[in-house]
């Protein structure tokens, strides 16, 4: 069961929930999963939870190396 | 989307899948087992075995948890359902799975069960505060990624003080399914070269439990993200590991998994649940030690218990291809029943009626390859 | 590459000593059809009812061919972002009698109402209605009024009828596509039922996403100008979607299309939010577009005409027809891999896996 999205943290609520948006369309979701979330972070929403953070270095390190990926295919 | 539409750039895939098609050695084959259902889904609707050469297929595994689900836990589910006192609050994915005879909750429904469909398992918490009156009976499934949810749904419905809402649990475990595979005595063996290991699975448990995959049985594990493009940079990752006759477990999902996952949600299950001795899984059978049940303190929000439930093991169409299919062994099209009987809308088995399914992926995004004509533009 | 042959296609039979009704017979998808097809069809049988259209064409005794469609609206919840039943009713029903190319010329309306309905409401309703019939120049002439007993009809559902005037020598039809023909949608795609979605109880998005619920016959006049005979049909992708209207169109004109993923409008938001769901965009409803089907000679100059109209300023070629003998719609992902676009199967539910 894995279908989850990543979306932004645009408001704490009380009892550990959060409002997030993806895209500008929002929900109000469980975050009592993930240690010290706060407004402005990216987190994987599942059913409803939040699963984790998105580190942002990690994700960009991912890119890096997608396109990196990519270019081998072209020289090679 | 950010952090979405990045991972699916057309331009890259395809740099990506002519780096893929450069490194594989040319007279050698490669099988890779991408677990996950969510993996299966992406592949198939994102077309990218369109992508991957000829000698590098993609195997099918079981991580669906709508597909492995037996067809008594269904018919348990409608047997609940069917008592005028119990609401059933399921995730829209089960709404179709055919129990036996034909039975489905979909058609329960249609027959006047009070069966309402969830997206979060605090749903299934709030309409038991909001209908005192109503026994409210959320019917959980899920692999580690969606057992959390559950156990923060029982938590609210303790700190609520409710004593109208109870658990049908059906959770399952990753490792001990992905171990089944390669344990099974198929004569002969199927050739798994190594794993696509799943994204929000991982994000819970971390990295160690595959480490037995590599060390014990040889086999790669490249934990990807859930993009299409994470899928092929997984896929290349195991094709270096293939190439330089290395078994590690890698993470290509580093933006969302840790080495030690999600210790919170960890913890928390751990609390909650406990393991079964057995549990039967569609397609592979009773299978030790692989799925959980609520730990005894927690017996009062137990459905099983509350409600007296036993589970009658019911067998499955004979022609039904789901049990080799699940293990990889056979593909949806070498199925009899596969697009005559068994369709999307008149499923017979599970790996049809969940989207995550191999057969569903195929038919639903893919079964023209298999009908492949001469077409006239 | 497989060398297996084909399998014929299966039809199953409707099981009518046991069977019953299902969520999923409502939904525009393959079960609604074959439903269709093994009760409404066969009991009724005949030649105008087999054109299979969303409206039948017929020659009046008089001279000249006038066009006739029904509707049903039971749309849940009454009030949505962007419409009501009443707007939708009365737009929807125009439609379908302006996809054959008819201008629409009257309305009735039937409305069965439940026990305990509030007269405010069903006020609301009405003067939407009628905002909507006046704004498009076509009236609600006649009527019927019923009322059920509480728990009957929730809230309120309405039936309607239109007819239109068909010109002369213009026959658009599902069964006319051929292989090269082009195919354009009017605009972005899922907004309508994604509206409804998000005022649903149980799936609450916090943004307001508006249906797209319109007329469209001041549209389609411009398009019959301009693209003159080299227009083949239009048809508005409601229930089931656009995969639902070009897999129904596939099997009535018996061809295939090949369509590009890239090339289909959808806003953002509503992408975002069929993210969430885990939907489609391909397979939501739509009650303010159309799919229309021209010959490669009067493509461009239809785009165009439909790109200066209010109502197709977001109007794009998506892909063409092809000789397809499985009739499958074939879509290239935005990613770059193939698939195929199939019927919607029963009700889309939302995936959380």
């Amino acid at each position: 069961m894995c279908l989850a999205i990543p979306a932004l943290v645009v408001q704490i609520l009380p009892d550990q929930m959060a409002r997030i948006s993806l895209d500008g369309v929002m929900i109000t979701i469980s975050i009592a999963l993930v240690e010290d979330v706060a407004v402005d972070d990216y987190v994987i929403v599942h059913v409803g939870h939040a699963l984790a953070r998105i580190d942002p270095a990690e994700a960009e390190r991912t890119l890096a190396l997608l396109a990196e990926a990519g270019a081998l295919g072209q020289t090679a | 989307m950010k952090y979405v539409d990045e991972y699916r750039d057309g331009a890259l895939a395809r740099g990506i899948a002519a780096t893929i098609a450069a490194e594989v050695l040319p007279d050698r084959r490669y099988a890779f087992m991408e677990f996950c259902g969510g993996h299966t889904h992406a592949i198939s609707r994102y077309g990218i075995e369109d992508l991957l050469p000829e000698n590098l297929r993609m195997i099918h595994g079981p991580g669906c948890p709508v597909c492995v689900l037996p067809v008594g836990r269904i018919d348990d589910a409608i047997r609940l359902a069917a008592n005028p006192a119990v609401t059933l609050c399921t995730y829209a994915d089960l709404m179709r799975v055919p129990g036996s005879h034909g039975a489905s909750l979909l058609k329960a429904k249609a027959a006047g069960a009070d069966i309402r469909m969830i997206y979060s398992s605090l749903d299934a918490v709030r309409i038991a505060a909001a209908e005192p009156g109503r026994e409210v009976v959320f019917f959980a499934i899920g692999f580690e990624t969606t057992t959390p949810p559950t156990a923060i749904a029982l938590r609210q419905a303790i700190a609520k003080g409710l004593t109208n809402f109870s658990i049908f649990c059906n959770h399952v475990l990753t490792p001990v399914a992905m171990r089944t595979i390669l344990d099974t005595n198929d004569e002969p063996p199927i050739a798994i070269d190594g794993f696509v290991g799943p994204s929000h699975v991982s994000s819970i448990i971390g990295l160690a439990p595959y480490r037995e995959f590599a060390e014990a049985y040889r086999k790669p594990v490249v934990i990807a993200g859930f993009e299409p493009l994470d899928v092929m940079q997984a896929i290349l990752m195991l094709v270096r590991q293939v190439n330089e006759q290395r078994a590690e477990v890698e993470n290509q999902y580093i933006r969302a998994v840790t080495a030690a996952g999600n210790v919170t949600a960890q913890n928390l299950c751990a609390e909650i649940f406990e393991l079964r001795d057995s549990f039967e899984w569609r397609g592979l059978g009773n299978v030790a030690a692989s799925a959980l049940k609520l730990r005894d303190a927690f017996a009062a929000y137990d459905a099983e218990q509350r409600f007296a439930v036993r589970t009658i093991a019911a067998a499955d169409n004979p022609a039904c291809e789901c049990p080799a299919i699940l293990r990889g062994r056979k593909k949806p099209a070498d199925c009899k029943l596969f697009g005559t009987i068994c369709t999307p809308e008149t499923p017979t088995g599970a790996c049809m009626v969940s989207s995550e399914g191999a057969c569903a992926a195929h038919y639903t995004y893919g079964r023209f390859r298999t009908h492949q004509m001469q077409v006239a533009s | 590459m497989n060398s297996e042959a084909p399998r014929k296609s299966f039809r199953r039979k409707l099981d009518i000593a046991n069977g019953r009704i299902d969520m999923s017979h409502g939904s525009g998808g393959r079960a609604m059809a074959d439903l269709i097809a093994g009760i409404f069809r066969a009991e009724f049988a005949n030649d105008l009812l087999d054109q299979g259209n969303d409206q039948a064409s017929f020659p009046t005794p008089t001279g000249g061919r006038m066009v006739m469609t029904t509707d049903g609206y039971v749309v849940s919840p009454l009030f949505f972002p962007g419409g009501d039943i009443g707007s939708l009713a009365v737009h929807g029903t125009i439609n379908d009698v302006a996809m054959s190319g008819a201008r629409p010329l009257y309305l009735s309306a039937s409305f069965i109402i439940e026990e305990g309905f509030a007269f405010a409401d069903l006020q609301r309703i009405a003067r939407s209605m009628g905002d909507a019939s006046r704004e498009a120049g076509v009236p609600v002439i006649t009527g019927d009024t019923k009322v059920v007993e509480r728990g009957k009809a929730d809230g309120v559902f309405i039936a309607t009828a239109g007819i239109g005037v068909v010109p002369d020598g213009l026959v658009l039809s599902g069964d006319r596509a051929e292989p090269g023909d082009i195919v354009i949608v009017s605009g972005s795609m899922g907004d309508h039922g994604v509206a409804i979605m998000s005022s649903r109880e149980n799936l609450e998005f916090e943004t307001e996403i508006l249906s797209d619920s319109a007329a469209l016959h001041g549209l389609v006049a411009v398009m019959v100008a301009a693209a003159g005979p080299h227009l083949k049909l239009m048809r508005d992708p409601t229930r089931g979607g656009l995969a639902a209207t070009l897999n129904e169109l596939a099997h009535q004109s018996k061809i295939g299309f090949r369509i590009d993923e890239d090339a289909i409008p959808v806003k953002p938001q509503v992408a975002a939010a069929c993210e969430l769901l885990g939907l489609d965009p391909l397979f939501v409803a739509n009650e303010g577009k159309l799919v229309a089907v021209v010959a490669p000679a009067g493509a461009d100059a239809l785009l165009a005409a439909m790109r200066a109209h209010r109502l197709g300023a977001d109007a794009a070629i998506i892909g063409k027809a092809v000789a397809d003998e499985q009739r499958f719609v074939q879509m290239t992902t935005s990613f770059g891999g193939g698939r195929i676009v199939d019927w919607l199967s029963g009700e889309q539910l939302p995936r959380i896996c």
